[in-house]
């Protein structure tokens, strides 16, 4: 099955990390991909910039609203997010587990919905 | 025996087993119900002809078996939609034995307690698929409406299908954790069954039968020291029963309880789970429980409690909980040895912690020891705390008993 693992931490904890720890974050997050790529249960995945650079689109009564920032105000933020190939939601957990940010924030883990064949 | 009530009672005691093992054969919660009740109709119109079966279960898990196939197959032609690949001919010798029929069983388990399900789904998914009981009776266990469960338990389903939980015992690893949240569910069911957090009675004696019977199963399908002990600790705790209660329906603490009403057979077989789990130390949380429900137990009378064992095992509950309901009743363990005023200072530290301040039981254990002190008017004070604090008819007209006899 295909999950998607969606990381969120609150940016605050990330402004208040040294140079050196931000790095070393980052470093644990590249290692991990490499693992999870090894094993098979890699299919893609990002980290994003902060919410600050985020824009939200809408499109109302065929108008496109335009606005500031990420569409619900949460403490936690998302950061990234991981596609992953895991035999079950246990196996899914297990790899979440291992996602560096996990011990900063948390790992929302959902199985992915296929859309419908397409009407003909 | 006719054959109605021979399959009656294999209902009763066998029903929950062959849907365990359709759910793995078929793949499917709902459709491994209907199978099995499918596949009980066909006994009940089959073997007045043909002659019951030397295997009844094996025949009713291959006859649910075939109900279901059947049903997958029409619903794949109707949708032409390929759900499931089931070929009808793979059905091994070793789907059939005991020990895939005790590991279907653990599977049923530990997938209605999985930690992705909301504790209160738990429950309600163990009581429904694990007890067989019905979505109405699960209702009135749990005190909520029978909508209510019915929609949880859909929700429940459509989770352990959509999010791919799998149908199986976890892996060394996960158990020990993983067995915790099953053992956890259990206690609460037998909590819930002991003491409605609201209502008439204080006890069900349905759900704690249910609970019991759930830790009697858990001991026979995965030995463990905790899970004796949990056992251990409901025998023990159930064995008053009939002396927590007055005939009006009245709380009656321990310490008043008439003691000839326990039930001897009952704390002598939670005493053998107890030695049992003693044996492989070290103690988890539910076998020191059961420990101090057994020295409560082995007490002729209240007076001659030991409550210096009792408040050593508090001592080392604590240090494997350190929850403030523990650090509570840790410090009545201490009063009761070394005295009121003692404990009474303990109670002022532990009110300090937000969690206690509005816990009903903190200002009850502060008046009982007032009272025995002989400090009336604080004693007055603490028991009026105590009943803003709680809704539970049996207490409040403890609570109440208590004050008007000050």
């Amino acid at each position: 099955m295909k999950y998607v693992a969606l990381v969120y931490y609150q940016q605050s904890l990330i402004n208040a990390m040294t140079e050196q720890e931000w790095h070393d974050l980052n470093q644990q997050c590249i290692n991990c991909v490499e693992n999870l790529t090894q094993q098979g249960h890699y299919l893609a995945g990002q980290a994003l910039q902060p919410v600050e650079s985020a824009t939200t689109v809408r499109v109302r009564d065929g108008e496109t609203i335009i606005s500031d920032g990420p569409f619900a105000e949460t403490k936690e933020q998302l950061a990234g997010f991981y596609l992953l190939e895991a035999r079950d939601l246990n196996e899914a957990l297990q790899l979440a587990s291992h996602i560096p940010p996990a011990r900063l924030g948390s790992i929302e883990v959902r199985p992915v919905r296929e859309l419908p064949p397409k009407d003909v | 025996m006719p054959i109605a009530s021979l399959l009656d009672d294999l209902y009763q005691t066998q029903s929950r087993r062959v849907l365990a093992t359709l759910i793995r054969l078929l793949g499917d919660f709902d459709l491994a119900e209907e199978s099995m009740q499918e596949a009980f109709a066909a006994a009940l119109q089959q073997w007045p002809e043909q002659g019951v079966p030397d295997n009844p279960r094996a025949w009713l898990v291959s006859a649910g078996r075939h109900k279901g196939i059947d049903q997958i197959r029409r619903r794949q032609t109707a949708t032409q939609h390929v759900q499931r690949q089931i070929d009808s001919e793979a059905f091994f010798a070793h789907d059939l034995d005991e020990n895939s029929i005790a590991d279907d069983q653990l599977r049923l388990i530990f997938t209605c307690c999985h930690p992705s399900l909301a504790t209160e789904t738990r429950l309600a998914m163990t009581l429904r698929e694990m007890c067989g009981l019905t979505t109405e009776q699960v209702a009135r266990g749990l005190l909520q409406q029978p909508a209510t469960i019915a929609q949880r338990i859909v929700r429940a389903k459509r989770k352990i299908r959509d999010a791919g939980i799998p149908y199986e015992v976890p892996e060394r690893k996960a158990l020990p954790s993983r067995l915790q949240s099953v053992l956890q569910v259990i206690y609460l069911v037998f909590n819930e069954g002991y003491s409605s957090s609201s209502g008439e009675s204080v006890v069900n004696v349905n759900l704690a039968a249910e609970a019991i019977r759930l830790g009697r199963l858990m001991s026979t399908l995965l030995p463990d020291p905790e899970v004796s002990g949990l056992l251990a600790l409901m025998l023990l705790q159930d064995s008053r029963r009939c002396a927590r209660q007055s005939a009006t329906g009245e709380l009656i603490t321990l310490e008043e309880q008439d003691r000839s009403l326990w039930d001897k057979a009952q704390i002598a077989e939670g005493l053998g789970w107890l030695n049992a789990a003693m044996q492989q130390p070290p103690a988890g949380v539910y076998c020191l429980q059961a420990a101090i429900a057994a020295v409560h137990a082995q007490a002729a009378s209240a007076a001659s409690t030991d409550w210096s064992q009792i408040a050593g095992l508090y001592d080392q509950l604590y240090r494997l909980n350190p929850s403030p309901v523990i650090a509570l009743n840790r410090a009545v363990a201490i009063a009761m040895r070394d005295g009121a005023e003692v404990g009474l200072t303990l109670l002022d530290q532990l009110s300090s912690h937000q969690a206690l301040q509005q816990y009903y039981l903190l200002h009850a254990a502060r008046a009982d020891l007032y009272r025995r002190s002989g400090q009336m008017a604080d004693a007055r004070r603490a028991y009026q705390q105590a009943l803003e604090l709680t809704q539970q008819e049996p207490e409040r007209q403890f609570l109440q008993r208590r004050l008007d006899s000050l």
